[in-house]
């Protein structure tokens, strides 16, 4: 597993290859036949991950159709937002993908700021730089532990949560909670780092690069789990873009494709870190590319502990961010444009964007439309698992369909980002 | 490639396929009638490499512009915040239709090159037909399909034009801004 060198200028090409079906790409109809019989799988099985349906139609224990049904935890994120001023919209992003919650909350953020043309300190990118990092260790841990699970490789699942727990005190250390922080802002992040996060986060890791390497030990090392996955649900480079996935999964087909390399956002062009891409893009490859990417990951968030600059970590822009609260006592502006900002809210120019980030999934894009009111007009989300379950039928059939488990565990779906 | 030389590739290619263009924050942005809109997805693929295709959003534009985005209930919204009491405010001229639907598309290459996202947009009346990109870009499939269900666009052409995130006996689509909130029926209560 190493990055692949290629040429610059070399487009791949896009082609409809004959494996992708024809017709609906994400539903592949059973054959006429009189011994298949058609299961419910889900939605509340195990590895589901979340609450997914997939409709299978079985021949012995071999997958002939297969069609998914999603939208159990559809709650209508993007018709909420439009109910709710730019700044209240924030603590709802990170609910969708519940395990990569800090790159939702970038995509919306950004956005925002993109929107409206504020000014991100130098040391705030940095913080979110780390925070990104930190948080793309947590998902890819609890997709090593839970994968684990689904093929019965039980222990690995302790040793992932051990980790992700540190990585959530960390979390809890500077934004007061473990998940769901509510801590970039429209301008920065909402405080600096506390004391003694640096030595802590130190340690993180010190022992993470051990932990990784234990992680590897115990399931690169362990020939049944390469069995269940080499070779199972293989798709092509060509394939994997002409089917949208992005992120670890399409990087797991030999398509050097991260969003921070190729069009990098906060502070990851000063950074220095390998885009980790597989070569046959099967399930193992998947597993293997993220976990190689904690390595990463890891890499990043040391050079950010070392190389952050100092400053400010908020924009001084005051009719967008709020002003600080020592001011309010003192300052009659201040007092007015905290008012101001917590009930009505700012009013960005009119105008569309679409900011995306590389979640731990891929890319998150975030659209937002502004008709010049103090509310979104309309956002919408591009989750990377929304369109990576697409490719579970054509992935699974004609497999086993306890090999449809290992397909549908390496894509790393998160219902709550896939139903939004 | 900005807007105008990407406007101008695409006319030489297939005149008259696109009605306008603009520099957005973010990227190119081309407005395409909705006939045209196959051919110049098809253009943009295999003449401008964009063989990716990140989201496609429905944007409903009802009220659009007028007074306070996101309330309704009347034609005017809730007035509390009228244009003009403080900041940047501005009123922008309403869309030519209610709908419109935004094609973000990117190029992915074989190395560190950017995306080079471009935007195509179509604007569509209630009820009109926006013709499917699933022979261009495969993973349309359950983009269109979302924007049918929570947004009530139809697309021609598509294989399996049906719920997909909503229950399928569902009533109306939400994201619409004439759907109501706290009004709709509770759901499921006859299954108590």
């Amino acid at each position: 597993m190493s990055t692949i060198e290629r040429e610059h200028d070399q487009v791949v090409p896009l082609y409809t290859p004959a494996r992708i079906p024809r017709g609906a790409p994400s539903k592949i109809d059973p054959p006429p036949g009189e011994d298949l019989i058609t299961i419910n799988f889900g939605p509340n099985h195990p590895s589901t991950h979340g609450v997914l349906r997939l409709i299978v139609t079985l021949d012995g224990e071999v997958v002939v159709g297969l069609d998914a049904d999603i939208g159990y935890v559809h709650t209508g994120f993007e018709k909420n937002f439009e109910q709710k001023t730019y700044w209240k919209c924030i603590p709802y992003s990170p609910r969708m993908d519940y395990l990569g919650f800090f790159a939702n909350e970038l995509a919306y953020v950004g956005a925002v700021e993109q929107l409206i043309e504020i000014d991100v300190p130098e040391r705030a990118q940095w913080i979110r730089t780390l925070f990104a990092e930190l948080n793309r260790i947590h998902s890819h841990l609890i997709f090593l532990g839970t994968s684990g699970v689904e093929l019965g490789a039980m222990s690995v699942f302790f040793y992932c949560l051990r980790e992700r727990d540190r990585v959530l005190d960390l979390f809890e250390m500077v934004t007061g909670v473990r998940m769901h922080d509510r801590y970039p802002q429209f301008g920065g992040v909402a405080e600096d780092l506390p004391k003694g996060f640096y030595a802590e986060a130190k340690r993180f890791v010190h022992d993470m690069r051990l932990r990784i390497d234990e992680y590897l030990d115990l399931l690169a090392g362990n020939p049944i789990w390469r069995d269940r996955l080499r070779g199972i649900g293989t798709i092509a480079p060509q394939e994997a873009i002409a089917m949208g996935l992005s992120g670890p999964n399409l990087r797991a087909s030999g398509v050097p494709f991260d969003l921070r390399r190729n069009d990098p956002y906060l502070a990851y062009d000063k950074l220095e870190f390998d885009v980790i891409t597989g070569e046959k893009g099967d399930c193992y490859d998947r597993f293997l590319c993220r976990t190689m990417e904690m390595y990463e990951s890891v890499k990043i968030i040391d050079q950010c502990l070392d190389g952050m600059p100092t400053g400010p970590v908020m924009s001084d822009n005051r009719k967008y961010v709020l002003p600080p609260r020592s001011e309010l006592h003192t300052s009659m502006e201040s007092l007015i444009h905290h008012f101001k900002l917590v009930t009505e809210g700012f009013r960005p120019p009119p105008g569309q964007v679409y900011h995306a980030v590389e979640s731990p999934r891929g890319e998150f894009g975030c659209y937002l439309a502004s008709d010049g009111g103090p509310r979104p007009w309309r956002v919408h989300f591009r989750a990377p698992s929304f369109v990576s379950l697409q490719v579970t039928a054509m992935m699974a059939h004609r497999r086993y369909i306890a090999d449809m488990i290992a397909v549908v565990g390496s894509l790393d779906g998160v219902m709550g980002e896939c139903d939004r | 490639m900005n807007a105008e030389e990407l406007a101008e590739a695409v006319t030489a290619a297939l005149p008259g396929a696109v009605s306008a263009h603009d520099d957005g924050a973010d990227m190119p942005t081309l407005t395409v009638p909705v006939d045209r809109l196959v051919e110049v997805c098809t253009y943009l693929r295999d003449e401008q490499g964009k063989n990716f295709l990140s989201a496609v959003t429905a944007v409903d534009h009802l009220g659009y512009g007028e007074d306070v985005s996101g309330y309704y209930g009347t034609v005017r919204g809730r007035d509390i915040n009228h244009v003009g009491s403080w900041g940047a405010a501005e009123t922008v001229a309403a869309p030519p239709t209610r709908f419109s639907v935004k094609y973000h598309v990117a190029h992915i290459g074989s190395g560190d090159e950017p995306p080079a996202r471009v935007r195509v947009q179509v604007f569509v009346e209630d009820g009109e037909e926006v013709p499917t990109v699933i022979p261009v870009w495969p993973t349309a499939d359950w983009h269109e399909r979302e924007q049918y269900d929570l947004m009530g666009i139809v697309f021609s052409g598509h294989p399996n034009m049906t719920r997909l995130i909503m229950p399928s006996d569902w009533d109306g689509h939400p994201l619409r801004k004439d759907y109501p909130i706290g009004g709709e029926p509770v759901q499921f209560t006859d299954a108590v």
